[in-house]
């Protein structure tokens, strides 16, 4: 490729984490702004995702604003990679599969400690909750995974230099974590 | 940019709010002449970690807690641990324990202050409110402001070194257990850290002046913008001091009247209560003495520069100093955070100094063990404001009830009021346009939300859900009347 790669990142029921440890290749931002054009990601102002050649997932599914998100990720970005454990599996926020939806909504909107005008937020800006929460292949083809809670920075160097040479990826063992 | 038309009027929404941590989607109902009728921050995110920790052994907590947020996992990480302490019955740690804890937290907040201020927030500051939405990134600060931009990454850079080193992630290490920690530093690892602080140093002091500067460079404006009054909420320690790790609540009024002082965190419930919207997922917090209408308040780093009578740390005091002097006592102006929140970021530089002198650090007196209790509370000043974390046992060690108030959440009324004041000056009545829009975003920046903590975005909205896996199974349904 000769062109910059047209990269999207967006976290869906993540906690940003693998965002940060993206941010933790530190001062190599620089050299990556020389093969990598920005599109949508939390460090930019651009809203929606367009024509893309890789595209990065954190997290997984919890409402259905993370479905339409994640669809349009998929039809933009020539690459989809899920990255960090909640994508991958649902993560930590995935816990909540073994309780009711309505159980885990009660007990912080009605049950919780201090709580005033107790009710279930249900205005129509706010999203439906998926009744569990999913990892992104179940909903949309994956072409990657970067394992880890979060990747090591370094791991998203080699995707983005591997796709930049027209290269498959490789992560050695020292980038291949799953904590 | 979305606008659509309903019955009430005109409805534009900002989805998802950006350069912030977390997604967050604003609101603004508008009528068929762009008049203002409402403006909101949604915080559409829902996770239910009070419900889905129960049950688990209490061991688990600091390490699962921490995954609430990548930005901040030491906050909760500590917040956790302070909490859990005092169910395994220890009230003092070892002097190890303790100092390793403070340098993580001062490496924490160091380094998502210089997250926040550089990274996210310096782009609006640099280019200008309504400059080229492709403009406003870090990469573009990097490329005009080589200086600024570099600066940034390497303060954030020490932070995450100091937070690998004690804990052996930048992000969701593990370090604190029940009663301590499970371990302290080695020589090597803190000479490697000491080698970096003259020029982190003279960085974080050249922070303070940037974040300065840039507020006085516009001051009138800089000062209007998105202006709210409130009373401000935060630990101090015993004499007053500023204190992000251990301390006691100090709540100041709207004048910068002590109101209430030296409250216990253990009994927050007794002062906080919190406020359920139908309309966002957070919630939001009021004093129970003044009540739902005139009882917001506001955290983070501009309520605790105000709030505190002084800081321990001589250039941070003189820095602070300067910061109350040009206020005439308390500083109100949502983008006095920025500047307040430098001040900060130079006090944990010198306390990072002062620890890394201390031969504690390198201890081998890890862990006590006391009387078990059944309930335990942990209060900490988080980057953005103060973070209470409150569990309860049963015989097992199995957590049955949990209760959790984030930074961010404290500042929903204040962010809420700010959105509307701003909306009101740059929207109301007039064309909009991406620019006036970002004008939103830049107030919300200023308080530095983790939505993270507390989010995500939503985009259209159906009544209906039905999520159908890519062979055409249905997963899930969910309707709106199903709560
Ligand atoms: S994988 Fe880990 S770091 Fe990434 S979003 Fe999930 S919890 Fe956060």
């Amino acid at each position: 490729m000769t062109q910059k790669i047209r990269l999207a990142t967006c976290s869906l029921a993540g906690c940003f984490g693998c965002h940060m440890s993206f941010l933790d290749i530190d001062e190599a931002l620089i050299s990556v702004a020389d093969i990598v054009e920005f599109d949508r990601s939390p460090i930019t102002d651009i809203k929606h995702v367009t024509n893309c050649d890789i595209g990065l997932i954190e997290g997984g599914i919890c409402n259905s604003d993370n479905i339409e998100v994640l669809k349009e990720f998929r039809e933009q970005c020539k690459i989809l990679v899920a990255v960090g454990a909640c994508a991958i599996t649902g993560g930590v926020p995935a816990l909540r599969n073994h309780f009711e939806l309505k159980e885990c909504l009660e007990e912080v909107y009605l049950k919780g400690k201090g709580v005033v005008n107790p009710q279930i937020p249900s205005d129509e800006e706010l999203p439906l909750l998926t009744e569990k929460v999913y990892p992104i292949h179940e909903v949309v083809k994956i072409d990657y995974s970067l394992p880890g809670c979060p990747p090591p920075a370094d791991a998203f160097m080699e995707l983005i230099t591997a796709i930049k040479q027209n290269r498959e990826p490789k992560l050695e063992y020292a980038l291949r974590h799953f904590d | 940019m979305k606008i659509s038309n309903k019955k009430t009027g005109k409805r534009v929404v900002i989805d998802p709010v950006s350069r912030v941590e977390g997604h967050g989607k604003v609101t603004l109902l508008l009528d068929e002449n762009n008049r203002l009728q409402e403006a909101r921050l949604h915080i559409v995110e829902f996770r239910g970690f009070e419900k889905f920790i129960e049950g688990r052994p209490y061991e688990e907590v600091a390490v699962l807690v921490q995954r609430l947020c990548g930005i901040c996992p030491v906050s909760h990480h500590l917040a956790a641990a302070k909490a859990i302490d005092q169910l395994v019955g220890v009230n003092q740690l070892t002097p190890t324990a303790e100092k390793i804890r403070r340098l993580l937290h001062y490496g924490q907040v160091l380094q998502s202050h210089a997250l926040h201020f550089f990274h996210l927030s310096s782009p609006d500051l640099l280019f200008g409110f309504e400059s080229d939405l492709h403009r406003r990134n870090i990469i573009e600060v990097i490329k005009d402001f080589p200086d600024i931009g570099r600066q940034g990454i390497q303060l954030r850079k020490f932070g995450q070194d100091i937070i690998q080193a004690i804990s052996g992630k930048k992000i969701h290490g593990v370090i604190a257990v029940p009663g301590g920690v499970n371990r302290s530093l080695d020589i090597s690892q803190r000479d490697t850290l000491r080698a970096q602080l003259p020029d982190v140093l003279e960085k974080s002091q050249k922070a303070v002046a940037i974040s300065r500067d840039l507020y006085l460079s516009n001051i009138e404006m800089h000062q209007r913008f998105g202006f709210i009054e409130s009373s401000f909420l935060g630990l101090v320690d015993s004499k007053g001091a500023l204190e992000l790790y251990d301390g006691n609540i100090r709540i100041k009024d709207q004048e910068g009247n002590i109101f209430q002082d030296q409250l216990d965190d253990n009994h927050y419930f007794d002062y906080i209560q919190e406020e359920v919207r139908s309309w966002s997922y957070m919630k939001f917090p009021f004093l129970s003495d003044l009540g739902i209408e005139k009882g917001w308040y506001r955290v983070g780093p501009l309520a605790r520069i105000n709030n505190c009578d002084f800081i321990s740390t001589p250039l941070a005091e003189k820095a602070r100093q300067e910061f109350i002097q040009f206020h005439h006592g308390v500083a109100q102006a949502p983008l006095a955070y920025h500047w307040a929140r430098m001040i900060e970021l130079l006090h944990c530089a010198e306390q990072i100094e002062t620890l890394l002198q201390d031969e504690d650090i390198l201890g081998n007196e890890l862990i006590l063990k006391g009387k078990a209790q059944q309930e335990g509370i942990g209060v900490i000043e988080a980057p953005r404001g103060t973070l209470i974390h409150h569990y309860k046992i049963d015989d097992e060690g199995l957590i049955e009830k949990a209760n959790l108030i984030v930074s961010t959440t404290q500042n929903n009324q204040a962010m809420n009021d700010s959105v509307r004041e701003v909306a009101q000056e740059y929207i109301d009545g007039q064309e909009i346009t991406e620019g006036a829009l970002n004008q939103i975003e830049v107030a919300i920046r200023a308080y530095d939300p983790c939505l993270s903590c507390a989010t995500h975005a939503m985009g259209k909205m159906p009544l209906k859900l039905e999520l159908f896996d890519h062979q055409g199974l249905l997963l899930d349904t969910k309707t709106k009347s199903g709560f």
